[in-house]
């Protein structure tokens, strides 16, 4: 079988799943809505104010939010041992890897559709800047996440403190791409600079990590 | 402790003797920071150490994911342990020598940050090694030990576009453009000392890390040969 059948073979039953259970994405959203409004207490700010710190609370919510996501990605595959399994089926490993970052980039996908028209409404958000810049950042953006998160939750769910271990990992190998993806968004906001360098760099940030997971992702799966 | 390794360590701290020396009565007052100046003779050399000891432990992942050689792998912990340490150094020295001479203890400066972020990187490093389990560790570290040092530029480059959009508080101060001739040799030899000690840390938790290996292997041993099944 082909990698691209196996991923959207497997892509297809994550997706099923999550579609009947909803366990993520419910789990997400309210987790998200909590983050909104918790520092709109937190910072009260003005029309003028929010506009300046909203690309940092929007990224920090949805990078928290993303987390939640993230740490069940494996956890469904360890109960009667299907990665085991996998791992001795002739399937390339890398098709799994795509198979679950795809999966993780549409249920964070979906969390920001739905945050978006929250974050406007709580903090009188308009852009002066052009608005499609938006979309870019946030798909490259989100990407950027969930593309080493799902790899650090692989490695993360081998460890004995499991869910406190992925922000422990993620966090610190995701500081440029959060300042890019924070950077942008702000700059598109104000109107007062021009988010073309942040963008570039996320966009090398992607191609490079997304290069190293496939290179490594076979290795920590086969990881005994 | 063979005969090399103790002649070693009598070097090692002879030459750490020689070299404090040489950074405190040798080296030339500074003419407008004054003594505090002489703090530069420990924090660049552990930088410099901080730094190779990370190369060291990129390289020796790379071997292990290559070759599955147990000694690489022991190679790379004990490198990430002891650089983290250099770099701790680096990050308490460096506030302690800010605060007089810029005003302030720190600054979100380029260098500043990456260093900031490259010692939390290989914190997160050890916090994985020390809570996986069994002999996967050694995989999942040296996978995220590339990632790490993948890294780094991409910080580097984020936080120099930062800062020339933000200019911070301080213009200048750095040391790089013209060291006068007399600081050089206090310098050298301060990181000739701090490099020897950081080999004699690295080969200490080298061994440690290798009797580890060993005593797990016996473990997993016995296991096997002791569960009647």
């Amino acid at each position: 079988m082909s990698t691209m059948t196996m991923a959207r073979a497997t892509l297809a039953k994550d997706l099923r799943m999550e579609w009947r259970s909803k366990d993520a994405i419910n789990s997400m959203l309210f987790f998200g809505l909590l983050v909104v409004v918790i520092f709109s207490f937190a910072f009260n700010p003005n029309a003028e104010e929010s506009r300046h710190i909203a690309g940092g609370l929007i990224w920090v919510a949805f990078l928290f939010a993303a987390v939640v996501a993230l740490n069940q990605t494996w956890a469904r595959e360890l109960r009667n041992q299907v990665l085991d399994a996998y791992r001795v089926s002739p399937a390339p490993a890398n098709a799994l890897f795509l198979a679950k970052a795809f999966g993780n980039f549409i249920f964070v996908a979906v969390l920001e559709l739905l945050m978006a028209p929250l974050f406007i409404v709580f903090y009188n958000l308009r852009s002066v800047g052009p608005a499609w810049q938006l979309v870019v950042v946030a798909v490259l953006g989100t990407w950027a996440l969930v593309v080493n998160g799902t790899f650090f939750a692989a490695l993360s769910i081998r460890t004995r403190n499991r869910e406190m271990m992925l922000p422990l990992i993620l966090f610190p190998i995701s500081i440029p791409a959060l300042l890019a993806m924070v950077d942008s968004t702000t700059s598109i906001l104000t109107g007062e600079a021009s988010p073309d360098f942040w963008m570039k760099m996320l966009l090398v940030y992607d191609v490079v990590f997304t290069s190293v997971c496939l290179l490594l992702f076979e290795s920590v799966l086969n990881a005994e | 402790m063979n005969l090399l390794t103790k002649l070693f360590l009598v070097l090692t701290v002879a030459a750490l003797g020689y070299a404090a020396y040489e950074g405190l009565v040798v080296a030339p007052t500074e003419q407008t920071m004054g003594d505090v100046q002489r703090i530069f003779y420990y924090h660049v050399p552990s930088a410099w150490t901080a730094f190779l000891l990370f190369f060291s432990n990129f390289i020796a992942s790379i071997v292990y994911l290559a070759k599955r050689n147990a000694a690489a792998d022991a190679v790379a912990a004990a490198t990430a342990e002891v650089g983290v340490v250099f770099c701790t150094v680096v990050l308490v020295t460096g506030p302690i020598w800010a605060r007089p001479v810029w005003g302030i203890w720190w600054t979100w400066d380029a260098r500043l940050t990456t260093t900031l972020v490259l010692w939390l990187i290989y914190v997160s490093y050890l916090v994985l090694r020390r809570y996986s389990v069994g002999s996967q560790t050694s995989v999942l570290a040296a996978a995220l030990a590339i990632f790490g040092f993948v890294d780094v530029p991409i910080v580097y480059m984020t936080i120099r576009w930062f800062r020339t959009q933000h200019p911070s508080p301080v213009i200048g101060g750095g040391e790089g453009s013209g060291l006068h001739p007399s600081m050089w040799p206090p310098l050298l030899w301060n990181w000739l000392a701090f490099s020897m000690l950081a080999v004699v840390l690295v080969v200490a938790r080298y061994r440690l890390q290798t009797m580890e290996q060993e005593v797990e292997k016996e473990h997993a041993h016995a296991a096997l040969q002791g569960s009647p099944q």
